[in-house]
């Protein structure tokens, strides 16, 4: 295309980074994954912000048949107490995906803004953040959940916080990474040669180049988030009973296994769905923001 | 950023004083601890509405002495830069940032190599060139919209309304050099930096490029800095010439005088290095 004997000035661009515009074939794979994972979403978040509406009794209801197999009146059966399992999960799912939610919301605002700032600006500013998240990132994230939690008592802002805190340094570095190169791109120099000032830069020039990889990371730290407050609960370090939740439903019909398997498979199954809804969202997004510069 | 005092050249009489005045630019990066000189103690001057060529290789400081006009300090790289920078009656070196950013774009602007890199592949051009109405100008929305079109226009794009809407990537590279010049000349700057502007392009394009930059500078009465490593882009282009070597001007003065008889014998092997259709035993 350009005469090969001039002098080609290395550029910036790193022909594999994440959000390079390329082109591909229209419509590739990853939508249909990214709308099975919305749709499963939505049918998620209805059923537990409805819940008490649609669950068929209060969720701390007993009665006099406990550890009853599935019936018309209890379709997932009763818990070692008599309390209706179907109930227990729609409610329980309120805490579990509210922690998950507001808790990932939090890492991510963290997580844009440590990253942004780190990228960016780079140098020393780069170096004080990065290694202090490394310090948090050096230690298993669970191991460091349940220290936190353990430490501070398991109510549900001190979850919300402790998840943010452990999901944050993930984040931030999933942001750091492409905006250390898309920074030096042209049109963000070319942006500023005409008097851009910088913060418009980073929100106009910088972040769009970047969101894809962010959206992905966003969506796969909502599943394991699920999972760490879904183990959390199981531990006992979840929302206090007798408040519903996944994870302390599972732990608690753990030892009537046996005798009603409903009682483990419904959590179980609870938990498989949500994890499974933010995965399949996940990769539905990686196969369909592979392109950027094209609606 | 060390400011050498530099006392002002005295006028001549009738003679107006120079848009962008430079005396002794020095720029230096420090590469692990050691001092590389890019620029060493350069003197040059642009007067306005003037066209003044900038050549040498790779290497030879023009691009980063364009840079230092504008300070826009390479990404990732420690460079200090002494001397002086006049516009306008104004030292650029030790302006204050919020202040520079408003000469950049407003009074001096630049136009780049890449085209193909240089546009943000997320925002229709025509997104690209009212942000920078609106951000030096206090136009409408919808006059800066109307201004967008007149300057898509203006560089030669076809039916620019409905243009204005695409992406860049719906752009070839000699389009996206005219949206760029567009974005460039949209605030009507009283100084045109154009860093290699054609390098990029193929030889049919680079003379429309060069042809639309000649139009547009006479049109707006804009003076023009036209930075290359070819002495045939500049030939019919600038009224004068710098010859740079190892940051250092080697060489300057009308374009027509250094043409037929330079002085400089890397001059001469500049001009030389240019291929001739017509010449058999010579050429790259």
């Amino acid at each position: 295309m350009s005469d090969p004997s001039t002098i080609a000035e290395p550029t910036a661009v790193a022909p594999a980074a994440p959000g390079v515009p390329r082109r591909r074939r229209r419509g590739s794979g990853g939508r249909g994954l990214v709308i099975t994972g919305a749709v499963m979403l939505v049918v998620m978040l209805l059923v537990v912000a409805l819940g008490p509406l649609i669950a068929p009794y209060p969720a701390a209801q007993t009665s006099p048949e406990s550890l009853a197999g599935p019936s018309a009146a209890h379709w997932l059966g009763t818990d070692s107490i008599g309390r209706d399992v179907l109930s227990r999960m729609i409610i329980g799912g309120r805490s579990t995906l509210l922690i998950t939610v507001v808790a990932v919301a939090l890492a991510l605002l963290a997580g844009l803004v440590l990253g942004l700032l780190a990228g960016y600006l780079g140098g020393v500013v780069d170096q004080v953040i990065m290694r202090v998240l490394d310090v948090l990132f050096a230690f298993p994230a669970f191991l460091l959940a349940i220290a936190v939690v353990a430490a501070l008592g398991p109510t549900i802002p001190n979850l919300i916080l402790t998840i943010a805190v452990v999901y944050t340094p993930r984040l931030a570095r999933v942001v750091r990474g492409p905006v250390l190169s898309v920074k030096r791109w042209d049109h963000v120099e070319a942006a500023r040669s005409v008097g851009v000032g910088e913060f418009t830069l980073v929100r106009r020039h910088v972040l769009p180049m970047v969101i894809s990889p962010i959206l992905v990371e966003t969506s796969l730290t909502l599943s394991r988030t699920i999972f760490t407050v879904t183990a959390l609960s199981f531990l006992g370090l979840g929302p206090p009973p007798p408040d519903p939740n996944w994870g302390g439903e599972l732990s608690s019909s753990r030892q009537f296994m046996e005798l009603a398997p409903m009682n483990v498979i419904a959590p179980a199954a609870a938990i498989v769905f949500a994890t499974l809804t933010f995965i399949v969202l996940a990769n539905g997004l990686r196969e369909m923001l592979d392109v950027t510069g094209r609606r | 950023m060390a400011q050498v005092d530099v006392p002002d050249v005295p006028e001549m009489a009738g003679a107006p004083a120079p848009l962008l005045q430079v005396r002794g630019l020095t720029a230096e990066f420090t590469s692990r601890g050691q001092q590389v000189p890019a620029v060493n103690g350069i003197d040059f001057e642009v007067r306005a509405g003037e066209s003044v060529g900038f050549v040498g290789e790779s290497g030879s400081g023009k691009s980063v002495t364009a840079r230092c006009v504008m300070r826009l300090e390479p990404e990732g790289s420690s460079i200090s830069v002494g001397g002086s920078v006049r516009f306008d009656g104004r030292e650029l070196l030790t302006l204050s940032e919020p202040a520079m950013r408003d000469v950049r774009g407003k009074r001096i602007a630049m136009v780049f190599q890449d085209p193909m890199t240089s546009l943000n592949p997320v925002l229709t051009v025509g997104a690209q060139v009212d942000d920078m109405l609106r951000r030096h100008t206090s136009l409408s929305r919808a006059a800066a919209r109307r201004r967008t079109v007149e300057l898509l226009d203006l560089v030669g794009i076809h039916e620019p309304g409905r243009r204005a809407d695409d992406y860049p990537h719906q752009f070839s590279g000699g389009m996206r050099q005219r949206v760029l010049i567009a974005i460039a000349v949209s605030c009507e700057p009283d100084l045109l930096i154009a860093d290699e502007p054609t390098t990029a392009l193929d030889v049919t394009v680079q003379a429309q490029i060069l042809r639309l930059l000649v139009r547009l500078r006479e049109e707006l009465g804009m003076a023009l800095m036209l930075i290359t490593h070819d002495f045939g882009v500049i030939a019919g282009m600038v009224d004068r010439v710098y010859v740079m070597y190892h940051g250092d001007i080697v060489e300057s003065g009308p374009v027509q005088d250094i043409l037929t008889s330079p002085r400089d014998a890397y001059t001469r092997s500049l001009i030389d290095a240019v291929p001739r259709l017509t010449a058999t035993g010579r050429g790259r």
